[in-house]
């Protein structure tokens, strides 16, 4: 029997064996992937046994920090609060247990719980980890600047719409606002309290970023863009002159001047500068037929257009700026015959934008025709001070000619000073910019204004979009981009 | 060294590693646990002196290893069970205490001559078919996790089939020395007893709904049917008929499809079914290579929720994953194996046939059983709820797994007793 036996004793040890190759596999190969799992109950425990980096604002000040608690089981644990509640919910995000991340929260986890692959970052950890402490993680240190974000939130209270303020010399985000807000200390503990609020738009989607993901008609706003096409295409300079018949005829029929500036149907002669001026919807439409529509859609993604707009928040947060047909992004292969290019010349036509798309065109043209990245995490420190990275300015894309650009400057320097946009106007400073007034059906407009300041040395530019106005941009998106301007300019909180 | 003192060495070195155990488990919960803890090391050694004693008494020229090996898995488990609930480990603690009794129970009764059993064979295997029906009546039976496996008595539950599992190995080491002759004639009429054993085994399946507990039963039957007659046809054969059985149990039996559906893939059932296994996935591969540490590993959620429902019985492997990493839990494997290698070296020592099937019933038993848990949680084969011999957390599972130590000791020591 001895032979059999051991047969037997062969087979047990083999499956002792094979469970010990089981083993393995689950504690190697598979282990990776079992830890990125969204419902991996255990690495949630370790997320939240890890002490997140703070979120500061330029300034020093606290966006984010930590609640320690001690559970049942004696573990340690840390949750978030927000002392600024819903003043940077959006751009920010949140951190919880129950509905996972979002924002920069989401986006710089990595940073926020010591787990990126910084030398620096990993030695701490590596020590902490041997000490049995509480790993701690790095602390992120925005670009933006409180006081501007407070006028930007304020200004835009009781409204639906956004703000966004860059520095066009850096891509620096100075403010970023999105209105209707949220607590973000209310969606662990109370959720629903989120989603019942009353807002003055419907739907009120609160945890929208609108400044990165809200698209928007730009209406006249984008006249900058075709205005960029016309410009660089050497067929028009800002003397060339036009004859306003208050009407632009396309596909044979009469497309009409938008009610947009007030006070004549018509203008008759004009030049370039006179039909930004005064946004003469006839002669955007005339560029447009003659320069064609697929000039204006490469101008436009000269600035970034039908790309997410770069920024360190979590890309389904971010909405590429384009042309949309039946929700989705469309690029259109023979633009000459599937899109009106009249039309689009003043912003209609199915193009829809983000704030920060259009906040980068401004930022465009008052930096010379550079644009550059955009970005909010000014750099990144060590729990125990020193820096883990820091974020140096890149240019992103040229959008036009230098000189291009300082011809727009001109024009839009004439908005602000004679045209639609006077409402913006600053005591000492030059402003630029350029109303948009888009009809979404109904009686209520979407408006806009985009500028920048001061026009001659720009250190701002801005966008701002308000949702179902009954008013023009002129009138209510350009006093609030010249709030937010001259806090970051002069430091004056407003009017 | 004498065979003793060697055992005593063993135990000595066994006795500094529970002591570390415990130690670490303090040190790294002091918030939650107590300085009693350390308490527990002492006791544990005692116990295991007591043990050592009674071998030094009854079976002196038995295997130095396999009691030290027992003891290194039990004080795995006990650190274990005691970093996941202080409670249970005392409550653990007292079993061992019955367990180490029965071992000197059954030491005493049968170191003179433990093969008089064999006279005895038909009375264990109707005892073992008594004890394993129990479950199935309703003033007893009690159903857990779809299972009916337990009775209880009050407040007292037990698994009566551990202690089956012994009685059956003495039935069939009787049976099959008897028989053996006959049987590896391997004649047409021979397949009767084969078949009753299925049916048998079918029938604990049906009445169980539990797929582990009749692959172990049936599993040990065709592994010592093999080692007394040596044909490998009556292996084949009967693998079939349990393949045939088990694919009907999956048309049949509703819990043991949703046993083999989580098998094949548990991630969609991750809240229902599914959810135990994903848990203990979750938690083997948290460990990693160098585990989290003894009393580092997570096991509730930040509400201090239990995350891996019964983690200190059929579950105890994931938790040891989790905490002493791929280390840890190969080396708690290789002792396994070492085990079962002494076991089955004991079976080759022995001088009759019904030591030799005893032996390699016993230690096949052990092999299987660890195979069909362990295997069951790391996904290799259908989840089915047994214990981890010596480790687990249970009443029932230590004294029987004890019972089987003092088997393997009685025969060691006879095979190695000098010539009478």
């Amino acid at each position: 029997m001895n032979k059999q036996i051991a047969q037997l004793a062969l087979l047990g040890l083999a499956l002792i064996g094979a469970l010990i190759v089981g083993t393995t596999y689950w504690q190697t190969w598979a282990a990776a992937g079992l830890a990125d799992r969204q419902d991996n109950a255990i690495k949630l425990v370790a997320q939240f046994s890890i002490k997140r980096g703070l979120i500061r604002a330029a300034d020093g000040e606290i966006l984010a920090t930590n609640r320690k608690k001690k559970t049942k089981s004696g573990q340690t644990v840390y949750f978030r609060r927000y002392p600024k509640a819903g003043l940077f919910a959006n751009l920010v995000g949140y951190s919880t247990l129950s509905r996972s991340r979002t924002g920069l929260e989401a986006s710089e986890n990595d940073y926020l719980t010591g787990s990126n692959t910084n030398l620096k970052t990993i030695l701490d950890k590596t020590l902490t980890q041997l000490r049995g402490a509480t790993i701690k993680g790095n602390d992120l240190w925005l670009t933006v600047r409180p006081r501007a974000q407070r006028v930007a939130m304020a200004q835009l209270a009781g409204k639906c719409g956004a703000a966004v303020a860059l520095d066009p010399r850096t891509g620096a985000v100075l403010a970023m606002a999105s209105q209707p807000t949220f607590n973000p200390n209310l969606v662990e503990s109370n959720f629903g309290a989120i989603a019942r609020a009353g807002a003055p738009c419907q739907p009120a989607s609160r945890l929208l970023n609108r400044a990165t993901a809200g698209l928007f008609v730009p209406g006249s706003s984008f006249k900058v863009v075709t205005s960029t096409a016309a410009l660089d295409s050497g067929r028009y300079t800002i003397n060339s002159s036009f004859v306003d018949k208050g009407y632009c005829i396309e596909y044979g029929r009469k497309v009409n001047n938008f009610a947009d500036q007030g006070r004549v149907e018509s203008f008759g002669p004009v030049n370039f500068l006179q039909a930004l001026e005064h946004s003469i919807n006839a002669v955007f439409c005339e560029i447009g037929k003659t320069i064609g529509a697929q000039s204006i859609l490469n101008a436009s993604k000269r600035f970034g257009f039908y790309k997410d707009p770069p920024l360190e928040t979590p890309s389904n947060e971010r909405a590429p700026s384009g042309l949309y047909d039946h929700g989705r992004l469309f690029d259109p292969r023979h633009a000459e015959t599937q899109v009106d290019p009249g039309r689009l010349a003043f912003g209609q036509e199915r193009m829809l934008t983000t704030p920060l798309q259009m906040a980068m065109v401004a930022a465009g043209v008052a930096n010379s025709g550079v644009v550059m990245r955009p970005y909010v995490v000014q750099r990144v420190t060590a729990p125990g001070g020193g820096t883990v990275t820091r974020t140096k300015p890149h240019k992103y894309k040229r959008a036009m000619k230098t000189t291009t650009a300082a011809a727009l400057n001109q024009m839009m320097q004439a908005v602000v000073t004679g045209g639609t946009g006077t409402a913006a106007q600053i005591p000492g400073i030059k402003v630029a910019g350029k109303t948009g007034t888009a009809e979404t059906g109904g009686r209520l407009n979407t408006t806009w204004f985009v500028a920048f300041a001061p026009a001659d040395a720009p250190r701002v530019a801005v966008a701002v979009v308000l949702q179902d106005q009954t008013g023009a941009g002129g009138t209510t998106a350009a006093p609030i981009a010249k709030a937010i301007m001259e806090s970051l300019l002069t430091g004056r909180s407003g009017p | 060294m004498s065979l003793r003192n060697r055992e005593l060495a063993n135990l000595i070195v066994v006795g500094m590693l529970t002591a570390i155990g415990f130690a670490s488990v303090y040190i790294a919960r002091q918030a939650v646990v107590s300085t009693g803890s350390l308490a527990y090391a002492g006791f544990f050694f005692a116990l295991y002196l007591a043990a050592h004693l009674v071998s030094r008494l009854t079976v002196p020229n038995a295997d130095p290893y396999l009691l030290p090996m027992a003891a290194l898995l039990t004080a795995v488990g006990l650190t274990e069970i005691y970093r996941l609930d202080p409670t249970d480990a005392f409550r653990q603690g007292l079993w061992i205490v019955v367990a180490v009794g029965a071992l000197a129970a059954t030491l005493f009764l049968l170191h003179r001559d433990y093969r008089r059993l064999e006279s005895y064979k038909y009375l264990f295997g109707l005892a073992a078919i008594g004890l394993l029906v129990l479950p199935a009546l309703p003033v007893f039976g009690q159903s857990i996790n779809g299972a009916r496996l337990w009775i209880h008595f009050g407040s007292l539950q037990f698994q009566p089939g551990e202690i089956a599992k012994v009685l059956l190995i003495v039935f069939l080491a009787g049976y099959l020395r008897e028989k053996r002759e006959v049987l590896a004639q391997g004649r047409l009429k021979d397949f009767g007893p084969l078949l009753v054993i299925w049916g048998g085994a079918m029938l604990v399946l049906v009445e169980t709904n539990d797929l582990g507990s009749a692959l172990l039963y049936f599993g040990i039957f065709l592994a010592m049917l093999y080692v007394a007659t040596g044909r490998l046809a009556y292996v084949l054969i009967g693998g079939v008929l349990f393949v045939g059985g088990a694919a009907g149990a999956y048309k049949l039996i509703g819990h043991v499809r949703t046993r083999v559906e989580i098998w094949i893939d548990p991630w969609p059932h991750i809240h229902t079914s599914g959810y135990q296994i994903t848990q203990s996935l979750y938690s083997i591969s948290n460990g990693g290579f160098g585990g989290a540490g003894l009393g580092k590993g997570t096991f509730t959620t930040t509400n201090g929720a239990t995350l891996i429902p019964s983690a200190n019985t059929d579950f105890i492997y994931s938790a040891i994953a989790q905490e002493l990493g791929l280390v840890g839990a190969a080396a708690l494997l290789l002792v396994f194996m070492l085990f079962i290698a002494r076991g089955m070296k004991v079976a080759m020592l022995a001088d009759d046939g019904f030591s030799k099937l005893l032996a390699a019933g016993l230690t096949f038993s052990f092999a299987l059983q660890t195979f069909i848990i362990v295997g069951g949680i790391l996904r290799m084969i259908p989840l089915t709820g047994v214990t981890l011999p010596f480790v687990s957390y249970g009443g029932s599972s230590v004294v029987a797994n004890f019972v089987l130590l003092a088997g393997l000791l009685l025969i060691s020591n006879r095979s190695n007793a000098p010539a009478r």
